[in-house]
């Protein structure tokens, strides 16, 4: 198994945590993981992507221009990359802001108010985890338990105490995932 | 008839060359400051006692082969980083004492930035600056301390304000600095000019005993060969000039 | 089994430094290689090991300092990227011609001038080529890796003290930013003053006691004296070049075309190899792990087998020059490089294989 994966969206929206959190879940099940940023004055406010990889074998380019799974934060990052998704792949992607929606009729695309969902629980910083529950809900190549683990290694000490909002908010978005283009 | 064997009984002796002084025959000019204050670090550092703790770092100038004099270990640094060089050895021996050795073009003109951070940052070392208004080595031309009107090798007509701006007087701008702790101008054209130097480089080495930061010793210098005058003439063109633009007396004193 | 953890490239450089028992960093900031420095002043190695960490005011006093501790026989090193290497180049020359050993760690980005932040290989010939004035190597590192990000720091250090030369890890953009698994090395003891003693005794600054004095000096006003001095490093790169040559080959046993390519480059050739054999051409790649002292002899062993050969680089061709000396005209070579900061895709790479090899 190989899920090459591109996340972005904005700085400051946790696309590069989520990434690290997932690149996380898959060390933990054993498996072969790489986590490539943009980087640079981007970086806040500005459009922010990551590449990762997760693999069972030897992971070999760290920098793509082909995905299995897109997940997309902003109108930026939609004109960038729905051509980049390989045919069969898969379009992850919140409707919030996105004012051209994806058209690509051969791949799998799939909705989540992640956005609405954060701001309606009072808490935005949950966004992330929200997105990310949805992209495990249509692949799910970690499991929930390794997620879990993940975020006990990546987070300091001092916030394990969060890490019950995070799984929450990781079923919330299971829960609300809808489909939009289904091959 | 007195036998040479009766003069140099130990008995007589009034004055010794400090025995931190190698044989090396100086390269340095004669009348030239260099050689004097050469023999006050000798003495200062062996009356002390720190030769085996002392760590020196020579210049490019003429005091570039300051090594070949002193019987202490030295590090040869590039043009105007000896400052830096001695931070990266202080912090890794901050048990040692720790000198740089530079002249004017060297620390106040291109190793400016390294004299002022590593005084800023109050490097626990001793910096001796010999300024005599001119690049010595490369054959007298115009320093940041050249005075206005100084016929240099590139101010042949005498530094101009508008051409190539005005003296520096980087002694004071260090005192400015938090991290010195002492800071002092002297020169070395009378005997007792050069007990006042030997005593200011002696507290500046206490001072890196007692960790009170960087000190700086300023020594108001002669250079009769770039200045183009015999050895009398430069001491008086000195006192006449240079002591009007940079006045001797302790800056800071904390 | 060691912990395995997700790091970044430049993260692994400043906890390696620390585990391999380095005495100081002096460092200077810049993109894309800050994480180095910043990783070291949180970890606060000065409590834990006694390692010194600073923030120079420039490049050019940051390797000053690196020079000022390697005279005192220490584990010293810095990082930077290349506009800040160049400036590091005068400081470099010196350690060099001071026999000095010490470590740098060069995260390249995208030039000539101020340039771009990304990811680059066009400092290829500054690195390998001696880079300041006068006749002079680094030994160069190129990691590909977050791993070798972590075993390099210590080989660096291995290498540099072994030749009394300062060591270079060549890295780029995608290795410092890059977070991968990385098993971190166990923790080294700092050397004691004794132990420096018994490596670097007979030249370091330590404070004249017992014996004469030590200077440690790059100038000679005599040229003979400066020839012979020069003679005397000459033999030393010999020996590195013939003992210390350092590579991986990757699908070469039935390879028919052969792409040369270090770091990130042979990562991503790597994908681009696993296109080209899915249709059906019988590729492999040559890794080059020091750039200095370069592979010559394994890559001219090559020619009898391979048709043709590519180098890839994230630059306007430069390791190319070193290919086509090794080959000395017996296979074609040719190159394919993004500069500026951009990185080649794997497809793009197979495409300019089968354009050049008419495949």
């Amino acid at each position: 198994m190989t899920e090459e994966i591109i996340i972005a969206g904005f700085g400051g929206q946790g696309v590069l945590s989520m990434g690290k959190i997932l690149a996380y879940s898959g060390i933990m099940q054993d498996q072969e993981v790489s986590w490539m940023p943009s980087y640079g004055p981007e970086m806040r406010g500005g459009t922010a992507n990551v590449t990762v990889i997760i693999s069972d074998e030897r992971i070999s380019s760290p920098v793509l221009t082909r995905f299995d799974t897109a997940i997309i934060l902003n109108q930026q990052s939609m004109d960038k990359f729905e051509s980049q998704v390989k045919p069969g792949g898969t379009l992850i992607y919140d409707p919030n802001g996105i004012t051209h929606h994806p058209t690509r009729q051969d791949i799998n695309i799939y909705r989540i108010e992640g956005a609405r969902l954060a701001a309606e629980s009072g808490n935005p910083k949950i966004f992330n985890m929200i997105i990310l529950g949805g992209f495990l809900k249509v692949k799910p190549i970690v499991k929930i338990e390794n997620v879990e683990k993940g975020l006990q290694k990546s987070l300091p000490p001092r916030h394990h105490n969060l890490i019950p909002m995070n799984i929450e908010a990781i079923q919330t978005g299971m829960n609300h995932i809808e489909t939009a283009n289904q091959l | 008839m007195i036998d040479i064997q009766d003069i140099i009984k130990p008995e007589n002796l009034v004055y010794e060359k400090s025995s931190l002084l190698t044989d090396n025959v100086m390269h340095y000019c004669p009348g030239c400051t260099h050689g004097v204050v050469h023999k006050l670090v000798a003495e200062v550092i062996e009356e002390l006692g720190i030769q085996e703790q002392t760590i020196g770092v020579s210049p490019v100038g003429c005091s570039v082969f300051a090594y070949n004099y002193i019987d202490i270990d030295w590090a040869e640094a590039a043009h105007g980083r000896a400052p830096a060089v001695a931070t990266g050895i202080s912090r890794l021996h901050p048990e040692k004492y720790v000198f740089t050795y530079q002249g004017d073009g060297d620390l106040a003109s291109i190793g400016c930035g390294e004299i002022m951070h590593a005084c800023n940052r109050g490097e626990n070392i001793v910096v001796i600056f010999i300024n005599n208004a001119i690049y010595g080595m490369t054959g007298g031309q115009m320093a940041p301390t050249t005075l206005l009107g100084q016929v240099t090798a590139t101010t042949p007509y005498g530094r101009d304000a508008k051409l190539n701006g005005f003296p520096m007087k980087i002694t004071e701008l260090i005192a400015q600095l938090d991290g010195t702790c002492y800071v002092t101008r002297q020169s070395a054209d009378t005997p007792g000019a050069v007990r006042k130097t030997k005593n200011a480089l002696k507290k500046a080495f206490q001072n890196t005993r007692l960790q009170k930061g960087t000190s700086f010793v300023e020594v108001v210098s002669t250079c009769n060969s770039g200045w183009k005058v015999t050895p009398v003439e430069a001491n008086n063109w000195m006192r006449e000039n240079m002591f009007k633009k940079y006045p001797l007396g302790d800056i800071k004193d904390i | 089994m060691a912990e395995v953890k997700l790091m970044k490239g430049n993260e692994v450089i400043a906890e390696a430094a620390i585990r391999c028992g380095c005495d100081g960093y002096f460092g200077y900031p810049i993109t894309p290689q800050s994480e180095v420095m910043e990783t070291l002043m949180a970890r606060k190695p000065w409590e834990e090991t006694g390692m010194v960490v600073l923030q120079a005011e420039s490049e050019l006093a940051a390797i000053n300092m690196v020079y000022g501790g390697a005279c005192c026989g220490k584990k010293v090193m810095t990082s930077s990227s290349s506009p800040g290497i160049s400036l590091k180049q005068e400081g470099l020359t010196y350690i060099a011609g001071a026999e000095l050993p010490c470590l740098v760690v060069d995260v390249v980005r995208g030039g000539p001038g101020l340039g771009t932040i990304q990811p680059a290989q066009s400092d290829y010939f500054q690195a390998t080529k001696g880079g300041g004035h006068g006749d002079y190597h680094l030994i160069v590192l190129a990691p590909a890796s977050v791993q070798e990000m972590n075993d390099f720091v210590d080989l660096g250090f291995e290498l540099a003290f072994k030749y009394r030369n300062p060591a270079m890890i060549l890295a780029d953009g995608v290795i410092g930013q890059m977070m991968e698994k990385v098993q971190l090395s166990p923790y080294k003891p700092r050397w004691t003053e004794e132990e420096i003693e018994k490596i670097s005794g007979s030249w370091a600054l330590t404070g004249k006691k017992g014996r004469e004095r030590h200077v440690i000096t790059s100038l000679e006003l005599d040229a003979h004296r400066q020839e012979d001095f020069n003679k005397k490093l000459q033999a030393k790169y010999r020996k590195i070049e013939a003992n210390e040559v350092r590579f991986e080959k990757i699908l070469c046993e039935d390879a028919d075309y052969l792409i040369i390519a270090y770091g990130s480059a042979a990562r991503i050739c790597q994908k681009s190899i696993e296109l080209a054999r899915e249709a059906g051409i019988k590729i492999g790649l040559l890794r080059p792990i020091t750039l200095y002292p370069f592979p010559t002899q394994a890559i001219a062993e090559m020619c009898g087998q391979i048709k043709g050969m590519l180098t890839v680089e994230m630059s306007a061709g430069q390791m190319v020059e070193d290919v086509r000396l090794a080959v000395n005209g017996r296979v074609k070579v040719e190159h394919y490089g993004r500069m500026g900061g951009v990185v080649p895709t794997p497809e793009e790479i197979v495409e300019a294989l089968k354009n050049n090899f008419e495949l």
